[in-house]
């Protein structure tokens, strides 16, 4: 599904540049639950960044897909990842004056899907996560583990190929991350294929594979014995 | 343009966020507002004006005489100069073929004019039958002062709807003796006059009459003329003004008076007045042109203001749309549409609202400057769309730029 060779990124900063990826090797096959760690400045988050399509990387090659993501311009960037990607973010990231079944109609809005069929496909989504009686309500009359929930399904909204969550735990206490991480495991479990990027070693071990970072390269990529989250609620 | 969806999302934005919308319009609506009042009033002036040149014939000489001012000829200043008959005939017998009416004006101070127990006071003045079209009359009934009466010395009065509407009431004024200052006369006509209540609460006998019963003997207070309308206003303002020149000269030289005495004689050129009237109006026209564009000119500069904030608050916003997928273009298409639409209805607003305050508002303010203020509806049109283009290439490089931020330091916008 994501194959990555010799990837480098490097940031300009005035005079000095600052090397972050220094030779990335990388595959992730279909169904993977992948989680990506590193302290801070290990250069995780720009990994993901670069397989998300928001930033583009020096050299090396990116395949998603089978598709080589390349040269992009904004627009076809914007259209890969539209129709690959589905992003969870540590601070939700949703539009706040949207109710939540607004928010999570938003991809397929993009997508071009009819307005009727948008809110059908995206109360289906809601249920999925155990939303669907706030489908209604602001993101501000939501807790932060619903609040995550309702992005996690504006995320499967479009059917992404992969999903991308950085630091989807960051923000919550540990027994509601533990909620959104046996609601990330059971999607993966349908098969779909998972990035989690995370500098917490419990929610690492959640996943089934767990790829070390360390000042811009691999260090340690191995599979985990995945711990079900559902035995920690 | 048309798209429903696009419609359907920028009505859910602008609904889900009032403030924003409310200042964006405010500043909008204000400035039309304020430019339809503005133009409005301006219009209402230049009525105004124009109506005040309404009353007489628009190149219209008169001739009044007063005390001299300068010492001439051996002759102390503050002598009384007095037209005459003479001067009058000298005049007319001159510039016979230069003329278009003529007449003089003999007036009768303090005149009381009583028909049975209704009585006023109203300027009384002897003329010649020219002297209808001089100030521009029309008659209701009857018939003016003609040739005939001047010959015969009749007692015939033509008197001003006002005065008729005083005295007469509701009856047939023609062919009824009224007393002018104690002196029977037989009212031949009714006039009316574009000036209005002042101009129409006169009355007219003719000159020879009012000569002999009102002991004027051959005195004349003041010579109307006027010159037969030329192709344009220049030509014509520089007829009257050489013949102005000529008989202010020449009656300076019968009465000995200084040829630099401008208070002895004075000639007064209407079309002169009213050049300078019309450049006047030129010049307020303009002002308020400077004024109105300024106006817009804040307006528009409110309006970019509005939309830089609006784009700098949805920067995180436009981040998550393009992390879900909307390219650049969309991004800018949706601000700028958004904007088009309030500025579009606020702008619509504002010209509604102000043209209904001229409509109501408008006929209340009837001072003599200001008539019938409106708005040439065409002008006020144009300025909205001058205002909504205006602010959609304002809005649309903070919208731009906005489209252009990468998602990733839009989003990492805490």
């Amino acid at each position: 599904m994501i194959e990555i060779k010799d990837l480098h990124k490097s940031y300009k900063t005035g005079a000095t540049s600052l090397h972050v990826l220094k030779g990335i090797n990388f595959n992730v096959k279909e169904g993977e639950l992948v989680s990506i760690m590193g302290s801070s400045g290990s250069g995780k988050s720009t990994l993901l960044n670069i397989l998300g399509m928001l930033d583009e990387a020096d050299t090396g090659s990116y395949m998603l897909d089978n598709v080589p993501i390349k040269n992009l311009n904004e627009k076809i960037a914007a259209r890969y990842r539209n129709k690959f990607l589905g992003f969870i973010f540590q601070s939700f990231n949703l539009i706040n004056y949207k109710t939540a079944l607004d928010n999570v109609a938003m991809p397929l809005y993009y997508q071009g899907v009819s307005r009727g069929e948008r809110l059908d496909r995206s109360m289906a989504y809601l249920e999925k996560v155990g939303l669907a009686p706030w489908a209604k309500h602001l993101p501000n009359e939501l807790s932060g583990g619903q609040k995550q929930r309702v992005a996690i399904a504006r995320a499967l909204a479009s059917d992404p190929k992969v999903l991308l969550a950085d630091e989807p735990t960051g923000a919550l206490d540990t027994k509601t991350s533990y909620e959104v991480m046996d609601l990330i495991q059971g999607i993966n479990d349908e098969g779909k294929t998972i990035l989690v990027v995370t500098h917490e070693d419990d929610i690492a071990h959640m996943t089934k594979r767990i790829v070390n970072l360390k000042d811009g390269v691999i260090i340690d990529d191995s599979y985990v014995e995945q711990v079900r989250a559902k035995d920690h609620v | 343009m048309f798209n429903l969806e696009r419609w359907e999302e920028i009505f859910e934005t602008i609904s889900k966020n009032k403030l924003r919308t409310f200042l964006t319009g405010l500043s909008v609506l204000s400035g039309i507002f304020i430019l339809v009042i503005l133009l409005g009033v301006s219009q209402g002036m230049q009525n105004g004006i124009s109506s005040q040149f309404q009353d007489d014939a628009a190149n219209v000489i008169f001739v009044w005489t007063g005390v001299t001012s300068v010492e001439y000829k051996g002759m102390n200043p503050g002598r009384v100069i007095q037209l005459r008959n003479k001067d009058y005939d000298h005049i007319t017998k001159l510039h016979k073929d230069e003329l278009e009416y003529k007449s003089s004006v003999y007036r009768i101070w303090g005149g009381m004019v009583t028909y049975k127990k209704e009585s006023g006071s109203y300027r009384v003045e002897g003329i010649y039958p020219d002297y209808q079209f001089l100030e521009n009359q029309t008659l209701i009934k009857g018939r003016h002062i003609n040739t005939l009466d001047i010959d015969n010395s009749t007692k015939s009065v033509v008197i001003g709807k006002k005065v008729n509407d005083d005295l007469f009431k509701d009856q047939d004024a023609i062919g009824k003796y009224v007393k002018v200052s104690g002196v029977n006369f037989k009212v031949v006509g009714v006039y009316s006059d574009p000036g209005g209540e002042r101009e129409e609460s006169r009355v007219f006998v003719p000159i020879s009459t009012a000569q002999k019963v009102f002991s004027g003997a051959n005195r004349v207070n003041f010579l109307s003329f006027s010159l037969p309308m030329e192709d344009n206003f220049e030509k014509a303002t520089a007829a009257s003004v050489d013949f102005s020149d000529k008989i202010e000269k020449q009656l300076k030289e019968t009465h000995d008076v200084a040829p630099q005495d401008e208070s002895a004689i004075s000639v007064n050129n209407s079309l002169e007045n009213a050049k300078r009237f019309y450049d006047l109006m030129g010049m307020i026209k303009m002002f308020f042109w400077f004024v109105g564009i300024a106006t817009i000119l804040a307006g528009v500069i409110g309006v970019s203001n509005i939309m830089l904030i609006i784009v700098k608050e949805r920067t995180k916003e436009i981040g998550i749309r393009k992390a879900l997928g909307a390219q650049p273009l969309s991004i800018v298409t949706m601000i700028l549409h958004e904007s088009i639409f309030v500025t579009a209805i606020a702008g619509f607003l504002g010209l509604f609202l102000g043209l209904v305050l001229l409509e109501f508002v408008g006929p209340m303010v009837e001072t003599e400057f200001i008539a019938n203020p409106s708005v040439n509806f065409q002008i006020a049109i144009t300025t909205v769309i001058i205002l909504i283009v205006a602010g959609a290439f304002a809005g649309f490089f903070p919208a731009w730029r906005a489209a252009r931020i990468k998602p990733i330091i839009a989003l990492r916008d805490e």
